[in-house]
C-alpha cells in the first residue's frame, strides 16, 4: 500500500513522498505515524538503516528541520512526546554547530561530537533487538502450558483428639474445686458407674455437646459421685459412645455424643 | 504409611508432586514429602530418571529459575491454545523494550532506561511488568531522590523458561562499524 504523505519529507536530499511500506499508517494520520516509533532515536535510527544513511554523513540541518516540524505537529495533542523530540532535535542541532565551528589548531583533538549520538544509537539498537528476541521467546501463558492436574486436597475430618495428660488435669482440677465444698454426708448413695453413663448419654442428648466442668456438680455432689461420674466419661469413651476434643492445649475440654 | 519406599515409589510421589503443583517447585520442596528420609543428591538423581522416563510422551519435566515442571512439550501449544483462546497478553514494543532494558542492564532506574529509550518512561508500562511479576524494587540507588533499582524476578525466568539469566540471548554488541562510523578524517 502506497500512501502519499501528507507534508514535505526530506530524508538525505531525497524526497520521502511515501510512507515505507512496512509500516501500517492511515494517510491523514501524521501521529500515528510517529506512533510508530518509540521516540526520537527509535524514528533517527529508522531513518539510518532504511536509508543506509551515515551517520557522519547525516546533514544535521534537514533533519534537525524535520524535527521541528514533527515537534509543531504534536505540540497539540502529545505534549510529552514532543519534548523527547524537542530534545533529540537540540542535541542533533548541537552537534551540528560544534562541527562548524572552526577548530583552533593549537587545541588538542576533540572527540567527534556525534561519538556520543552514535554510542547512544548502537545502545538503544542492541536493546530494540533484545526485546524483539524477548517478545518472540515461548512464554507461560502462551506457547508454554504448565501442568496443573487436579487434586483435591482433602482435610483431614473431625476435631482433634485430647491427650491423657489433659484429661488427668481436668479430672484434678474437678476434684480441687469439690475439695472446697466437702461435708459430710450420712447414708449410702446407691452408685453405678452404668447409671451414671446413662445420665452423662442423655445429657449429651438434649445438649449436643458438653463443657466437661459443667458435668460436675462440685458443689453437690460428693467426691465419690463426682469418682463414679469421671469413671462414666472414661467408659463411654472406651466403648466409642462419646468423642472427648479439645481444640488446643488448655482449652475447654467438650463432650460429644458419637454419632452412628 | 507404607515407609521406606522403594525408588518407583519414590518416583511416582515426585511425579505426583509435580503434575499437581501448577508451579515449579524448588528442591526443598521435592524433598519435604520424603519428610527427611532423601538425599538432595538422591532427588536430583530421581528428576533425571523421571525426566528420561517422560522422554516419549505428551509433558516434558523441565527445570526452570524456581524449580522443576511438568509443561506440555512444544509441539502441542497450537492445538491447547484453541481450547483456551484467552492467553496472557503480548506486551508492546515500549514495554518489551523497558523489559529487555531490566533483564540486560539490571538493576536499572526509571532514568536508565529513560536514557538508554531516549523518552519518558510510561508509568503503565512498569505498572504492567510489576503486576506480572516480571519485575520489582531491589534497592535505592544512593544518589539524590534515591531512585528504585529495578530487577527482573524469578517468575519472570520461570515464565521464559529460563533457569537464570545468563540463559537470555546473548546481547548483540553493535561495533561503531555497524553505524558506518569511520574516524574523523585528519584536516
Amino acid at each position: 500500500m502506497q500512501t502519499q504523505l501528507a507534508i514535505d519529507v526530506r530524508i538525505y536530499g531525497e524526497q520521502l513522498d511515501t510512507i515505507p511500506q512496512d509500516l501500517y499508517i492511515p494517510p491523514d494520520a501524521l501521529e500515528v505515524y510517529l506512533e510508530a516509533f518509540e521516540g526520537p532515536l527509535d524514528l533517527l535510527l529508522y531513518l539510518i538503516r532504511k536509508h543506509n544513511l551515515d551517520i557522519l554523513d547525516i546533514p544535521m540541518a534537514e533533519l534537525t528541520r524535520q524535527y521541528m516540524d514533527y515537534v509543531e505537529k504534536m505540540r497539540a495533542t502529545k505534549l510529552e512526546l514532543a519534548a523527547d523530540y524537542l530534545l533529540m532535535s537540540a542535541m542533533l542541532i548541537e552537534i551540528k554547530s560544534r562541527m562548524l565551528l572552526p577548530k583552533p589548531a593549537d587545541i588538542e583533538q576533540e572527540d567527534d561530537p556525534r561519538a556520543e549520538l552514535v554510542r547512544r544509537l548502537m545502545e538503544y539498537e542492541a536493546i530494540k533487538l533484545a526485546a524483539q528476541r524477548l517478545d518472540e521467546m515461548p512464554q507461560v501463558g502462551q506457547e508454554i502450558v504448565v501442568a496443573h492436574a487436579y487434586f483435591e486436597q482433602i482435610a483431614v475430618a473431625g476435631p482433634p483428639g485430647i491427650s491423657f495428660e489433659d484429661l488427668v488435669a481436668a479430672w484434678q482440677s474437678v476434684l480441687q474445686r469439690a475439695s472446697h465444698f466437702q461435708h459430710h454426708r450420712v447414708g449410702r448413695a446407691e452408685l453405678s458407674v452404668r447409671e451414671h453413663m446413662s445420665l452423662v448419654l442423655r445429657r449429651l442428648q438434649r445438649d449436643s455437646m458438653v463443657e466437661f466442668m459443667d458435668l460436675f456438680d462440685v458443689v453437690n455432689d460428693g467426691l465419690p459421685k463426682l469418682v463414679v461420674y469421671f469413671l462414666a466419661i472414661l467408659e463411654l469413651a472406651r466403648e466409642g459412645l462419646i468423642k472427648i476434643t479439645q481444640q488446643a492445649s488448655f482449652s475447654p475440654i467438650y463432650l460429644q455424643a458419637q454419632e452412628r | 504409611m507404607q515407609e521406606p519406599l522403594n525408588t518407583a515409589q519414590m518416583k511416582q510421589i515426585l511425579e505426583a508432586a509435580l503434575l499437581t503443583a501448577g508451579q515449579p517447585l524448588s528442591l526443598d520442596e521435592l524433598l519435604r514429602p520424603f519428610d527427611g528420609r532423601m538425599e538432595r543428591a538422591t532427588l536430583r538423581m530421581l528428576l533425571d530418571e523421571l525426566k528420561a522416563d517422560w522422554q516419549q510422551r505428551s509433558m516434558e519435566l523441565v527445570q526452570v529459575a524456581s524449580g522443576w515442571r511438568f509443561q506440555a512439550r512444544p509441539e502441542f501449544s497450537l492445538y491447547l491454545s484453541r481450547i483456551s483462546p484467552e492467553r496472557q497478553q503480548r506486551y508492546s514494543r515500549a514495554a518489551m523494550e523497558t523489559l529487555a532494558i531490566i533483564a540486560y542492564r539490571q538493576p536499572v532506574t526509571r532514568g536508565d532506561i529513560e536514557e538508554i529509550r531516549g523518552v519518558a518512561v510510561n508509568p503503565n508500562i512498569m505498572r504492567q511488568l510489576i503486576e506480572r511479576n516480571w519485575i520489582d524494587v531491589v534497592g535505592q540507588r544512593d544518589v539524590p531522590g534515591r531512585p528504585s533499582l529495578y530487577a527482573t524476578t524469578k517468575t519472570f525466568l520461570d515464565d521464559l523458561n529460563l533457569r537464570s539469566l545468563s540463559e537470555l540471548p546473548a546481547m548483540e554488541n553493535f561495533s561503531q562499524q555497524d553505524i558506518l562510523f569511520e574516524p574523523p578524517q585528519p584536516e
